[in-house]
């Protein structure tokens, strides 16, 4: 880049041109911010439980095989709609008992299958996970997943 | 060496290069299981291999940029480091945390505690113990390199590569922030890990590669830091807004997917003038340097940057293909070639630049280096395909066909045993690395007479 721009000029476009879109950046993030409080969910259904199943999800390590609004591993299903491909969506006590089902007849043992875990939850932290991922399948995603596979 | 202290990269390349075999290997045992998978399933699960291979590469890496820091710093300020002593004490906080995070991961320790317990989000699974750790080993190292720049002579060069580790650190803290509401969680989880790998970390790997072409080539100051400049700013113009990649289908608002999908395909331009500026660097330059393994990383990094960060970056960013792709094995393939080509290869070109230096000696090994070049290249590049080849088919079957997801992983399978093969190509060729850096042979390359470039 002979004499088109100084080595000076070049330092001043990249402070200036950064720190311009720094601040697009935080406007940007502060009007999300305020997007996801108050449209894409709901804080009245964010109870106590649903904060402690997502600390069970957490301290379970589950994002590590599964993905959650297609951010996770990719050896497990997407669970961001488990409930609503459970046909449970709408049906807490019926979504507390597939997931207790499903979480106390792990691992399966079956020779070639993926193997999960038995996390030995008990049945508040069950129902707490259970109110996580039905929460989570309120939020809306601009319609993401395409269909209920997920 | 022509300062006493850069010796001290001398400890974090040596441990860099040990995480790394750890992470290489613990790739190995996880594709394994896509394989087999019920290899050792209840004592070692999948989810605490994958952690293992990702916190590790993450840790090495970061030895890596730090281990690059302290040795081409007091270069470039032309004075000894700040203090050698507390850079010790930085590697040994960094190194105590690491084993701490594998203990915890793999006989999970302290399950649920608030400070001792792995906290669980990706990537930022480590207890509260461990962050607190990295926090103090960033500030001490901090401290260090800026007083060591400051009160040496000023060059973009630290000025970028300051500016970038600053970043970094500053962005490390919102690994802190762990709200309730899952949608406000990603959106700032995102503040660490996008800003880090597409931001703040890509002014690390073009001042490392600024540094190595100076070196190399000899090519004049002025127009090396130019170009880095010029690079830099293509990089964060592009890098911060192109975050809207991540917020497609979080619960942010609609417009980031057209922010996202304008700003992210921008991405490309930092990977392609990085490319750029390393080819026509060693064209110009007149310098016949004897490191010939130093160069091949180099140019390398720059090259495989730019195909696995920008083209199979763009292959699914657009947001009315992300619909599809999104959480399939194609980002899988991204993430694999965009991390080797772009952080693990500028580390191991700094390396492999370094160690000859560090250790007093003329460059040794050199063909067993660029023989671990092509072994992990070629590797990775048919892991990549591979893993592409799975997405596609998974993204057909799965998002448009609406097939269940273990039905088509059942589909993909010959994929993942093709993985598994290139994974093993892959660890040879890091072994044999590792090898070339630690146990000096005779060199086979006869020193060039010069002025061929």
């Amino acid at each position: 880049m002979p004499e088109v721009m100084t080595k000076t000029m070049a330092r001043n476009v990249f402070y200036g041109g950064s720190l311009f879109f720094i601040a697009i950046f935080l406007v940007l993030s502060f009007n999300s911010v305020g997007y996801i409080r108050n449209h894409s969910t709901s804080a009245e259904t964010l109870t106590d439980s649903v904060v402690a199943g997502k600390r069970v999800w957490e301290e379970n390590a589950c994002v590590n095989c599964h993905t959650i609004l297609g951010e996770g591993a990719y050896f497990a299903p997407e669970l961001g709609n488990v409930m609503r491909r459970w046909g449970v969506q709408d049906d807490p006590e019926g979504a507390y008992e597939m997931l207790k089902g499903w979480m106390e007849a792990q691992p399966t043992g079956i020779e070639g299958r993926r193997q999960m875990p038995q996390f030995d939850l008990d049945d508040e932290e069950i129902r707490n996970l259970a109110d996580f991922l039905l929460w989570t399948g309120t939020i809306k995603t601009q319609s993401w997943p395409p269909n209920d596979a997920g | 060496m022509k300062y006493q202290s850069q010796r001290v990269a001398y400890w974090y390349f040596l441990a860099a290069m040990a995480v790394f075999s750890v992470q290489v290997l613990g790739g190995l045992w996880a594709g394994w299981i896509y394989i087999d998978p019920n290899f050792y399933a209840e004592a070692a699960p999948f989810n605490i291999v994958r952690m293992l291979h990702t916190n590790a590469l993450i840790v090495w890496l970061l030895l890596g940029f730090f281990g690059a820091a302290y040795f081409l710093v007091p270069e470039e300020a032309e004075r000894e480091l700040q203090s050698p002593m507390l850079a010790y004490v930085q590697l040994l906080i960094l190194l105590l945390g690491t084993a701490g995070a594998v203990i915890s991961y793999l006989f999970d320790l302290f399950p649920g505690h608030w400070l001792l317990g792995k906290e669980g989000r990706e990537f930022l699974e480590q207890p509260l113990w461990v962050k607190l750790g990295i926090v103090v080993a960033a500030l001490i190292f901090l401290y260090n390199i800026t007083l060591t720049s400051l009160k040496g002579r000023k060059t973009a060069i630290t000025n970028v590569l300051l500016l970038g580790l600053w970043g970094l650190v500053l962005l490390f803290l919102f690994a802190f922030y762990n709200p309730g509401n899952l949608s406000l969680d990603k959106m700032f989880w995102w503040y660490v890990v996008h800003l880090w790998v597409e931001a703040t970390w890509e002014l690390v790997m073009a001042s490392i590669l600024a540094f190595l072409m100076l070196k190399l080539t000899g090519v004049d100051r002025e127009i090396v830091e130019k170009w880095l400049y010029v690079i830099v700013a293509t990089a964060l113009f592009s890098g911060i807004l192109g975050t809207g990649h991540h917020y497609y289908w979080i619960g942010t608002p609609g417009y980031w997917q057209w922010i996202g999908s304008i700003f992210s395909s921008l991405e490309v331009v930092p990977f392609f003038a990085m490319m750029s500026f390393a080819f026509v660097m060693v064209w110009k330059g007149r310098r016949d340097h004897p490191n010939k393994a130093a160069l091949l990383w180099s140019l390398g990094a720059a090259t495989i940057a730019f195909f696995g960060a920008g083209v199979w970056g763009f292959l699914h960013t657009l947001h009315g293909v992300n619909y599809y792709t999104h959480g399939t094995q194609i980002t899988a393939a991204h993430g694999h070639l965009a991390f080797y080509g772009a952080y693990v290869s500028v580390n191991l070109a700094i390396i492999t630049y370094a160690m000859p230096i560090l250790r007093g000696r003329d460059p040794y090994n050199q063909v067993l280096n660029m023989g671990s070049f092509w072994l992990m290249t070629g590797g990775m590049a048919f892991m990549t395909f591979v893993l592409t080849f799975a997405g596609t088919v998974q993204t057909h079957l799965q998002r448009v066909m609406g097939e269940a997801f273990m039905d088509t992983q059942d589909a993909v399978n010959l994929f993942y045993v093709m993985r598994w093969g290139a994974g093993l190509v892959v660890v040879t060729g890091a072994l044999v690395f590792i090898w070339a850096q630690l146990v000096p042979g005779r060199e086979v390359i006869a020193r060039g007479t010069g002025q061929e470039a």
